[in-house]
């Protein structure tokens, strides 16, 4: 248990100086081989990236990634993780000619390679880097593939322009011609139905029920209710695209809950996480994206909030990738400040007490069969909402298992990969059907997408069910 | 700084997802206890043979041992199987056995004779179904199979070895080509899927695996009665694959244990997990513990470990328990580290006891008898770490499977048979205390 899961040691920034100390916590005095203190002798060109070397190194070639790698299981053509990470890494370093291999494409940045390796290498750092580099210098701005990708990693800008006329929108995007063309012209798979556009999206909601001013208020009559004065309790949320513009349900959940618990809110300025632009290699627009996010939250947390993420694709980036690819000022302090929702009242709130006393009527007195995203899975949270919601009364949930939906993002709307993202989802869809519910529960848009795709269940996020079992009605909007 | 972080609370909180951990978080909440198991990576579990070896060879290298029970008294002292006792290691095999379906051996006292992918053959307690048909004490004709990019099981080079290592039953090894065009690296995984699954396209047209890899091997199975494969033989229904197998083949089919990473493996950690959610407890696996916490035990009494801390990205999450295991593993599962002044145990800190002058941590003979080999934290009879002085280092911590020192599990074929035994000591013993 003595490396930490900062890949590459020391924060991987050779600029860190690969300062591993951890206020508050004794030092253990304990070697960790992945740490870059050593200063191994030049062999590779200096150069200005994030220095991967001990990281490569560190690689023992167990193949615990490969055999961990969803896509490596259904596609003959994807050469695992292991390949795509350190192997790539350490052939592209000496020869000149050795471009990155195209199948770099192909890796759907589920990430689970991370959390198999018992070494320490940070692989999903390895592959971003590399598909960056492959998109930046390989990629030909004119191909559909790129077009095709750069459209799909920025679906925040459509989506906000779609969301303007919502109804319209959605009817549009779902109409056969439309999805006809997108997959001839665009390469986006026809057999998928696009999410309806919400006709009031979260942040609309939250302006007209008063913003931040109406959170103080109705905070602090929580607080008083629970018989807490004068608590420090700030938490900015980072709803993402999604919860913005096409479940703002989960957003209002996320909100009436926090102030349940006594949170004042705020909904800071944002971008998109960064997880489709990371997942299709355009960095550029990440670090844009990602530089909006960390300089508003970074302010924040200064102030003494903590950001909270109802979607864990967007709290694993804020956490884990962007220390790993950017070196903004604040961003190891955002990082280390960024929880999921239902994590965050875990760690800070009696939740399980709460959950335990209460119970649930009406709509979501249900039976769920829960799926764990992958990067809940890297968070540690794959089983919070089972272990959570198993002591509801009322409700029931069981885990359909710890396969990949396979949908990955963006991943499973491109027409070639349609077909392997749905073999990828096969077990869970089996799973499901055999569950005993027939509502599906995620926290993850895509892996919901995918499970309302595969089995026509409805599908819904934990915080509504948390908010259905612990917000009495009379809180109001 | 924000608000106020609540620690996240149970009665016996388990550090280590291998199978000590996951032996005494079972213990545990089979007692009664609530009990969590925090996990840094995925468990370990998932690069073992699979086999649940108790001892295979005497600490002075004799063996294979016919019965690993007689042996067991005459270990040395500071050994964990003495520590705990012949008693406490049945009971440990008790709970496995009833634990995992799927596993043989539980019926006798002796070591079953298990052929491995390099050709030796292993003496071990415990085994997976799908390794039954090709015991070594078998006497029935062997036919083994190795696929052409799967370099990891050299067929006849292992039949070679079974010939060499005198079994009593004639062996020839053959190789072919895996139906369908895989990578030529392709994982245990993906040959498992395929076989699983419905079929491949051979030629344009789709086959069926199973059947497809029979007719490839019918020509070469002359008198054999046995097949046995590498460890790749399905993962969704592994059952289901070895019938149609030994169907279309008319002969009996088992799996040959392999190295890293490992369906076998994977299968045990599997139903280890299933167990362990059945019973009741709480896992998190994908975050590290880095320290603790220690509180005063009051009086003369050794401290408490009051809570210990998760690393969550730079932010320290607590979690308190009344009862703590330490099931980190040893020097290769970071459980027991070193560099070039000392060797300690990383998260409580505890005392491992080993020679000043590095030079004599190891032996000159890469295959010598190696100190390092023994280094772990020493116990109580309570398997409370102790530290330099011979006293507990903490009141309410235990230890078990290869964090502990005095034994050379490699040499003596008994990784999991500590593991089980003192991880079922362990939550045992913690789950007394919180009932």
């Amino acid at each position: 248990m003595s490396d930490s899961t900062e890949p590459a040691g020391g924060g991987s920034d050779p600029r860190s100086g690969g300062d591993s100390s951890r206020p508050g916590v004794p030092e253990t005095g304990t070697v960790d081989p992945t740490e870059t203190d050593l200063d191994p002798t030049a062999v590779f060109e200096e150069d200005e990236d994030f220095d991967l070397r001990p990281g490569a190194d560190s690689c023992y070639k167990c193949s615990a990634c490969d055999v961990s790698c969803p896509v490596a299981e259904v596609d003959d053509d994807f050469p695992g993780p292991k390949f795509q990470g350190p192997e790539q890494w350490r052939l592209k370093q000496n020869e000149d000619d050795h471009g990155i291999d195209e199948s770099v494409m192909d890796c759907s940045n589920c990430m689970r390679c991370d959390d198999a390796c018992p070494s320490g290498v940070p692989l999903s750092q390895m592959h971003n880097t590399a598909r960056g580099q492959y998109v930046d210098e390989q990629m030909s701005r004119l191909s559909r593939e790129y077009v095709r990708n750069r459209v799909l990693a920025n679906y925040r800008v459509f989506a906000s322009l779609a969301s303007a006329f919502p109804r319209l929108s959605t009817a549009v995007l779902n109409s056969w011609p439309v999805r006809w063309l997108n997959e001839k012209l665009l390469g986006i798979s026809g057999e998928r139905e696009f999410p309806a556009f919400a006709t009031e999206t979260f942040r609309e909601w939250w302006a007209a029920r008063g913003g931040a001013a109406a959170s103080r208020e109705r905070a602090r009559e929580a607080r008083e209710r629970r018989g807490e004065s004068g608590a420090d309790k700030k938490v900015a949320y980072f709803h993402g695209c999604y919860a913005n513009y096409n479940t703002p349900e989960v957003g209002r959940a996320l909100v009436r809950t926090f102030e349940h618990f006594g949170y004042e809110l705020v909904v800071p300025e944002q971008r998109c996480s960064g997880t489709p632009m990371f997942a299709n290699g355009m960095l550029a627009d990440a670090r844009r994206a990602a530089g909006v996010n960390v300089s508003s939250m970074a302010d924040l947390v200064a102030e003494g909030y903590d950001a909270v993420a109802s979607c864990t694709s967007c709290s694993m980036s804020l956490r884990q990738e962007y220390p790993e690819l950017f070196d903004f000022e604040g961003v190891e302090e955002v990082a280390s400040h960024t929880f999921e929702a239902v994590e965050y009242l875990r760690i800070h709130e009696d939740i399980r007490g709460e959950v335990r006393e209460a119970d649930v009527s009406g709509e979501l007195a249900a039976d769920f069969a829960y799926h764990a995203p992958c990067h809940a899975r890297n968070q540690g949270l794959d089983r919070q909402a089972v272990e959570l919601f198993r002591e509801l009364e009322g409700a029931a949930i069981e885990d359909v298992g710890d396969s990949c939906s396979g949908i990955s993002g963006t991943y499973g709307w491109k027409a070639e990969k349609y077909e392997k993202s749905m073999a990828v989802g096969a077990e869970m869809f089996e799973h499901m059907e055999t569950a005993e519910g027939e509502t599906g529960m995620t926290e993850c848009p895509t892996c919901a997408m995918q499970m309302e795709h595969g089995t026509g269940y409805e599908v819904r996020h934990p915080l509504e069910l948390l908010e259905a079992a612990l917000v009495g009605d009379g809180d109001g909007n | 700084m924000g608000v106020a972080r609540m620690a996240i609370d149970s009665e016996v909180l388990v550090v280590g997802g291998g199978l000590a951990g996951l032996t005494s978080a079972l213990a545990a909440a089979r007692a009664g206890a609530d009990v969590r198991l925090l996990s840094h990576k995925r468990s370990t579990l998932r690069n073992a043979s699979g086999l649940v070896d108790v001892l295979g060879y005497a600490p002075d290298g004799e063996g294979p041992l016919v019965d690993p029970f007689e042996t067991i008294p005459e270990l040395p002292e500071c050994h964990p199987y003495r520590t705990v006792g012949v008693e406490t290691i049945r009971e440990g095999l008790s709970l496995f056995d009833d634990a995992v379906p799927g596993y043989r051996g539980g019926h006798t006292d002796r070591n079953a004779l298990v052929p491995t992918h390099g050709g030796t053959v292993k003496p071990t307690a415990r085994y997976p179904a799908s390794t039954a048909a090709g015991l070594a004490s078998d006497a029935r004709g062997t036919l083994l199979v190795g696929f052409e990019a799967l370099t990891d099981f050299d067929a006849a080079h292992a039949a070679a070895h079974l010939e060499a290592a005198g079994v009593p039953f004639e062996v020839r090894g053959v190789t072919v080509r895996f139906p369908g065009d895989l990578r030529a690296d392709a994982g245990v995984t993906r040959y498992a899927a395929l076989l699983d699954g419905d079929g491949v396209t051979v030629e344009g047209r789709s086959v069926s695996v199973r059947k497809a890899l029979a007719e490839r091997l019918k020509p070469h199975l002359g008198e054999a009665e046995r097949v046995g494969f590498p460890a790749v033989l399905g993962d969704e229904d592994p059952a289901g694959v070895r019938e149609g197998l030994a169907d279309a083949l008319g002969a009996d089919v088992f799996e040959v244990p392999m190295g890293p990473p490992s369906l076998p493996g994977l299968r045990l950690a599997e139903r280890l997990f299933d167990a362990l959610d059945a019973a009741g407890a709480r896992i998190e696996t994908g975050n590290p513990v880095v320290g603790y916490d220690a509180e005063d035990g009051g009086g003369s009494d050794a401290v408490r470990v009051d809570r210990v801390f998760v690393d969550k990205n730079g932010a320290k999450i607590p979690y308190a328990a009344d009862q703590y295991v330490l099931a980190t593993g040893g020097l290769v599962g970071k459980g027991v580290d070193s560099d070039r002044e000392t060797v300690g145990e990383p998260v409580f800190g505890c005392h491992v006891p080993h020679p000043e002058d590095r030079y004599e941590w190891f032996a000159d003979d890469a295959f010598g008898d190696h100190p390092f080999a023994r280094f772990g934290v020493e116990t109580d009879g309570d398997l409370r770490p102790l530290d330099g002085r011979g006293n507990p280092e903490c009141a309410n911590l235990r230890a078990a499977g290869a964090v502990l020192g005095g034994y050379d599990f490699a040499a003596e074929k008994s990784g999991s048979g500590v593991s089980i035994a003192t991880g079922y000591a362990a939550g045992r013993s913690a789950a007394e205390v919180v009932a």
